[in-house]
């Protein structure tokens, strides 16, 4: 696969609303294998659903640890929780590149000030904030499942608070894409990057569209595992016209810490 | 990837493969792009490997009247734009016949003309419950002309949803039941709802096949549909995403679907079901 280097949007562990089929490190060292991917930044599932992430997260640096030459843990920091500053320092100390955060899940709204804290506080450490959009389609949630989508503007409060800090966008489709970037200035976009793990192809052909309107330089790869087949970003890829055939995707290894 | 002559292999593999739920658009679409589309839908089912799209229109996808409430001209509109296509692209399309039952002699009345046409199937949306007596005598005439039905379904509908009257599994079964010698196609596991009650509820219900198509992609889908009712009920579509009908067939692949089974779900399990002859070539 071209110039695939690292899957953004892996997880590991339990989703509360559906049963997945062994969403382990180990299978998804397999998966990666099998998409020739060298390497994922890793979540753990159940920690989006806890109050405080701390638990989850150390169940998530346990479970890669002998996984650790493929799998860069991506744990929760929850800026709002006592403590938050020295779970991030945990982050570091883990060598994890990016931190996940749920503002939805955590009732963090539109342009809560502990976001853009998260967000200088990660760009002083040279991590990434990956925000996550949805884990499962709107039309199929379980009724206690109620936090909604991510919404666009809370994107865009993050990115046009000048912190510094990366963000990356994790399952995404076109319409909020467009709607974050096209609302932020040139600089501000410079900073957002969106995963593949959400677009449509053809015959609609959202993926090629805002590729030719954004650049493929704002994307990086995800396949959004466990929760969705892996196959779909490779798909999409596949059934780009000739002239897009090897886009070249961002590739998130260039941002190691220096 | 080249085959031996140097073409570009298709992405899902060689043999044939039917996309049992395909749209295309008209000119009365409302969308000045609908020539692009149907275009983009044909060429990118060339490089996966669809060997015949069977598509339907439904009347000017709301332009001039709501998509799932289609008004007698529109769906005339929509299925005579369809049966152009299939009539210009005739080696790769064929055409469901979609119809509104609340016009019942309507309804009955366009069977007919777009069979004759060459229609190989019934498409009903969502303007009247899969429950209603209304579509008795449209399920009587599919039974007459062996006509699959391809019925549009939300995976465990709410109590309402805006611009439809959509029926889950648990409707569907109830027609099915009706009507045992007429092969329904759930629409779309992967379009929207909870897929998991669809699989709960059709179980036993055996002239109930699952439509693969729709934009989810969950992983554990594939694998329970197999489970719940077999590789022979199964049969690939893509609907309104073309990439993730690809990322399906090659998940089915890994997750140790037999050669037989797969080839069940591509293909041969559609040619059995539409009207013999509908496929030329193709012999289930």
């Amino acid at each position: 696969m071209s110039n695939t280097t690292v899957d953004v949007a892996a997880m590991i562990g339990t989703y509360p609303y559906r049963e997945l089929p062994h969403p382990d490190a180990g299978t998804l060292v397999g998966v990666l294998d099998r998409e020739e991917i060298p390497r994922a930044w890793v979540g753990h599932l159940p920690t989006a659903f806890h109050r405080d992430p701390r638990k989850g997260n150390e169940a998530l640096y346990r479970e890669l640890v002998p996984y650790r030459k493929r799998l860069d843990p991506s744990p929760a920091v929850r800026p709002d929780w006592p403590g938050w500053e020295k779970e991030l320092e945990r982050a570091v100390d883990e060598g994890a590149l990016a931190v996940r955060a749920y503002p939805v899940h955590w009732g963090l709204g539109v342009e809560h000030p502990a976001m853009i804290d998260l967000g200088r506080a990660c760009a002083d450490r040279q991590l990434a904030v990956l925000l996550t959009v949805r884990f499962e389609d709107a039309r199929q949630r379980h009724v206690i499942d109620v936090a909604g989508d991510l919404p666009a503007a809370t994107i865009r409060a993050i990115a046009r608070a000048g912190t510094g800090a990366r963000i990356v966008v994790v399952a995404a489709g076109r319409t909020l894409i467009e709607e974050v970037h096209w609302g932020l200035t040139p600089a501000e976009r410079e900073l957002v990057w969106y995963d593949t793990s959400w677009i449509w192809g053809p015959p609609e052909r959202d993926f090629e569209h805002i590729l030719r309107t954004i650049g493929a330089t704002r994307f990086v790869y995800g396949t959004g595992w466990p929760l969705r087949l892996a196959q779909v970003t490779r798909a999409n890829l596949a059934l780009l016209p000739p002239d897009l055939v090897g886009a070249r995707l961002t590739d998130p290894t260039t941002w190691q810490v220096t | 990837m080249t085959d031996a002559r140097g073409a570009a292999a298709p992405l899902a593999g060689p043999g044939p493969l039917i996309d049992v739920h395909a749209h295309f658009y008209q000119q009365g679409s409302g969308r000045a792009s609908w020539q692009e589309l149907n275009a983009s839908r044909l060429e990118a089912g060339d490089r996966i490997g669809v060997t015949w799209h069977v598509g339907s229109i439904l009347g000017t996808w709301g332009a001039r009247s709501p998509t799932y409430f289609q008004s007698p001209d529109d769906t005339a509109a929509g299925n005579d734009a369809m049966l152009g296509i299939q009539e210009t692209e005739a080696g790769r399309v064929r055409s469901w016949v979609a119809v509104n039952p609340n016009d019942s002699d309507f309804a009955l009345a366009e069977l007919e003309r777009c069979r004759r046409r060459g229609a190989v199937g019934i498409k009903l949306a969502a303007a009247r419950r899969a429950t209603d007596p209304l579509l008795d005598p449209l399920m009587h005439y599919a039974k007459a002309n062996h006509l699959p039905v391809l019925h549009h379904a939300w995976q465990r509908r709410p109590v309402s949803v805006a611009g439809q009257d959509p029926s889950d599994a648990i409707d569907l079964c109830h027609l099915a039941c009706r009507h045992p010698d007429v092969a329904i196609f759930l629409a779309h596991i992967g379009g929207g709802g909870d897929w998991s009650h669809t699989l709960a509820a059709v179980r036993d219900v055996p002239n109930v096949y699952l439509d693969l198509s729709g934009s989810g992609v969950d992983r554990g889908m594939l694998d329970q549909a197999l489970e719940a009712v077999g590789a022979g009920r199964l049969v690939w579509g893509a609907d309104l995403t073309l990439d993730t009908g690809l990322a399906k067939l090659w998940a089915l692949d890994v997750i140790g679907v037999t050669p037989a089974d797969r080839d069940a779900i591509r293909w041969k399990n559609a040619a059995r079901l539409f009207p013999p002859g509908a496929f030329p070539g193709l012999a289930a």
